[in-house]
């Protein structure tokens, strides 16, 4: 196998930019090195413009034959400034970044809320291509379900739920396969969402022994481990029962049952 | 192409450009992007006596033209850097000037033994840590107690000793003067400067430590004076740092007075940053017909050299 250094400064050219939904955008750019060494649950670390010293995290969606594709809300200064980008433009992109999700045998659920079900698209592909796979997203409310088709297409069971039961089961993306997950459906769980859907998730698969990947957010610096600013607790025997470590470079997917939420 | 070699405390860099404590780790994850070697040196990650697992988050918080962080000196230990870490650095032709923190005078004259003897080429003294001797004001406040702190520490060690000043102060240039009194060989400047942010949502302060340091082109006018103002008083030999961001920003520091220039937040932005630093003071020095780096340094000053 040819080595592939692990991430880079790409210089990427959007090559499509669609307004999804509300403040979320979807955007297709174009890099060899990106399509050629991205995997699964995977970051990049995007800058958004002269006037930010720092970059910004997003997490692949999708990796395309000739670069890679990810989906953004716009929350702040910087995602607002990202939207603003237009198709021809280039974005200085570093990554790809961190260990993404690792794809095992046996049947799996991908779990997914809010803007944490862009994360898992690529990941869909991929866990759904050998061995079954059911889905579960949740959203906030109907205006907001996207995805669905491509989903679809990359499971056997996809459940769809939203806070106000406007479109599908009326709940969240956990509720919706609680009972079906509690009875030992699936050996392995991966998700990515809000942290209070992923403490649920947690106390569920720690409980039941079930192999769970958690894809994690926080501030983040440097995006590669240097300045180790985005820190979360795992479990520890050390003397402080816990120790840091860091979404970039040891996440931002970690096994849940670590990981103290 | 100028000369950039530089003689600092004795070691002589290849160029004057190194990157800061804790904004570059110990240098093995931006030589997956680039060959450090290209550098004069790295400065690494805070080491402390012993292990330590820093702040909670949030860590980092971006402010205009800059960042505040709080990461709280998490690091792997003195043993564990000199053990497993020093080796691997030492593989690589490029200087190691290791930076070290304590909260005791004691952790830190011990703490500088064992670095002592791992084969660093430097020790920077960082003196912003609280004192928890003294009711937890910096080390690095008092003159006192940096001369006392800079007296031991050179006592204990044969690596050449620089002491990293905190601009938290009323005279910085004093402070330094106290550790060049002391027995430091050099001075490195500045640490991040004192700030703090409240959160729109919660309206409380962003940080568990409620202050947290402010770093990034924004306090590079701040640093520059303090350079200045330090060089000044005690031409000590200085490493200079606080935002810079490219060949010019050295120009400034170098003009202040540092000798060698030191690369931290803008890592964050550009990766690149240090090697750009390099190109671009190379292309100062070419257009303005400088055929040495070492002119430049403290040619700001009355006192100058005329180039
Ligand atoms: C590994 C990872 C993957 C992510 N993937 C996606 C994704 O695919 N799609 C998406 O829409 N969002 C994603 N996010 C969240 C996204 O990074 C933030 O929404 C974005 O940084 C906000 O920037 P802003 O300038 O618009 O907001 P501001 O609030 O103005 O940002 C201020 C600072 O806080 C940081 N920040 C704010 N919110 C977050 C957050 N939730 N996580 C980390 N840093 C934050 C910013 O990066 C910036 O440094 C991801 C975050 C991480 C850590
Ligand atoms: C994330 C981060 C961590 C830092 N950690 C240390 C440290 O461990 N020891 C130290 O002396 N300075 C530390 N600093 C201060 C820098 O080394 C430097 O003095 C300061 O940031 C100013 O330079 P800059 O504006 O180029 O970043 C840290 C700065 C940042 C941003």
């Amino acid at each position: 196998m040819e080595h592939l250094e692990k991430y880079q400064v790409a210089t990427a050219n959007i090559i499509k930019m669609t307004n999804l939904c509300g403040t979320i955008y979807d955007v297709t750019v174009e890099n060899e090195y990106l399509a050629k060494a991205s995997r699964c649950g995977q970051f990049v670390h995007i800058d958004c413009g002269d006037e930010f010293v720092l970059r910004r995290p997003i997490s692949i969606c999708e990796v395309t034959d000739s670069g890679i594709r990810f989906i953004f809300d716009v929350r702040g200064k910087g995602t607002k400034r990202l939207s603003e980008k237009q198709v021809g433009d280039s974005l200085d992109i570093l990554g790809p970044l961190g260990n993404g999700f690792a794809v095992r045998k046996g049947k799996s659920l991908i779990l997914g809320g809010g803007i944490g079900v862009y994360p898992l698209y690529e990941l869909a592909k991929q866990a759904s291509k050998e061995n079954p796979c059911d889905v579960a997203l949740g959203f906030r409310t109907k205006e907001l379900v996207t995805l669905e088709d491509e989903f679809k297409t990359k499971c056997d069971n996809l459940y769809i739920a939203t806070d106000d039961g406007s479109y599908g089961f009326h709940g969240n993306a956990l509720q919706a396969v609680k009972e079906k997950l509690e009875s030992g459906a699936y050996e392995t769980v991966y998700a990515c969402g809000p942290l209070p859907m992923l403490k649920a998730l947690k106390e569920i698969t720690d409980r039941n022994n079930i192999f769970c990947q958690i894809s994690m957010e926080e501030r983040m610096g440097c995006g590669i481990g240097a300045c180790l600013c985005c820190n979360i607790k795992v479990e520890d025997d050390g003397e402080e029962g816990f120790k840091h470590l860091h979404v970039c470079k040891d996440g931002p997917v970690f096994n849940a049952k670590e990981v103290l939420l | 192409m100028a000369n950039l070699t530089v003689n600092y405390l004795g070691v002589e860099f290849k160029n004057p450009v190194v990157t800061a404590s804790g904004t570059f780790g110990f240098g093995m994850e931006y030589n997956e992007l680039y060959p450090i070697e290209k550098l004069g040196g790295i400065t690494v990650k805070g080491l402390t006596l012993n292990e330590r697992q820093g702040n909670p988050a949030p860590r980092i918080f971006e402010t205009s033209a800059g960042i505040l962080n709080s990461v709280g000196l998490q690091n792997p230990g003195v043993r564990y850097f000199a053990k497993h870490i020093m080796p691997k650095l030492k593989e690589l032709d490029l200087k190691i000037i290791a930076n070290v923190s304590g909260s005791t005078f004691s952790d830190y004259v011990e703490a500088c033994k064992i670095v002592d003897a791992s084969g660093v080429d430097i020790i920077e003294l960082n003196v912003s840590c609280p004192n928890v001797k003294q009711g937890g004001a910096a080390f690095g406040t008092n003159p006192d107690t940096v001369f006392e702190i800079t007296k031991l520490v050179k006592e204990a060690i044969s690596t050449p000793l620089c002491i990293k000043l905190s601009p938290n102060v009323t005279d910085i240039a004093a402070i330094g003067q106290a550790a060049m009194d002391g027995g430091a060989d050099g001075l490195s400047l500045i640490n991040t400067v004192s700030g703090m942010a409240i959160d729109l949502k919660t309206r409380k302060p962003v940080f568990h430590n409620i202050v947290a340091g402010l770093s990034g082109p924004c306090v590079k006018p701040i640093a520059v004076r303090s350079v200045y103002q330090t060089y000044q008083r005690t031409k000590a030999p200085i490493i200079g740092m606080g935002g810079i961001a490219n060949g010019n920003d050295a120009v400034e520091f170098m003009a202040a007075g540092a000798t060698l220039v030191s690369i931290g937040t803008m890592n964050f932005k550009d990766p690149f940053t240090p090697l750009k630093v390099i190109d671009g003071l190379n292309a100062y020095l070419d257009q303005n017909g400088i055929a040495d780096v070492n002119e430049m340094i403290g040619c700001a000053h009355p006192t100058g050299k005329k180039i």
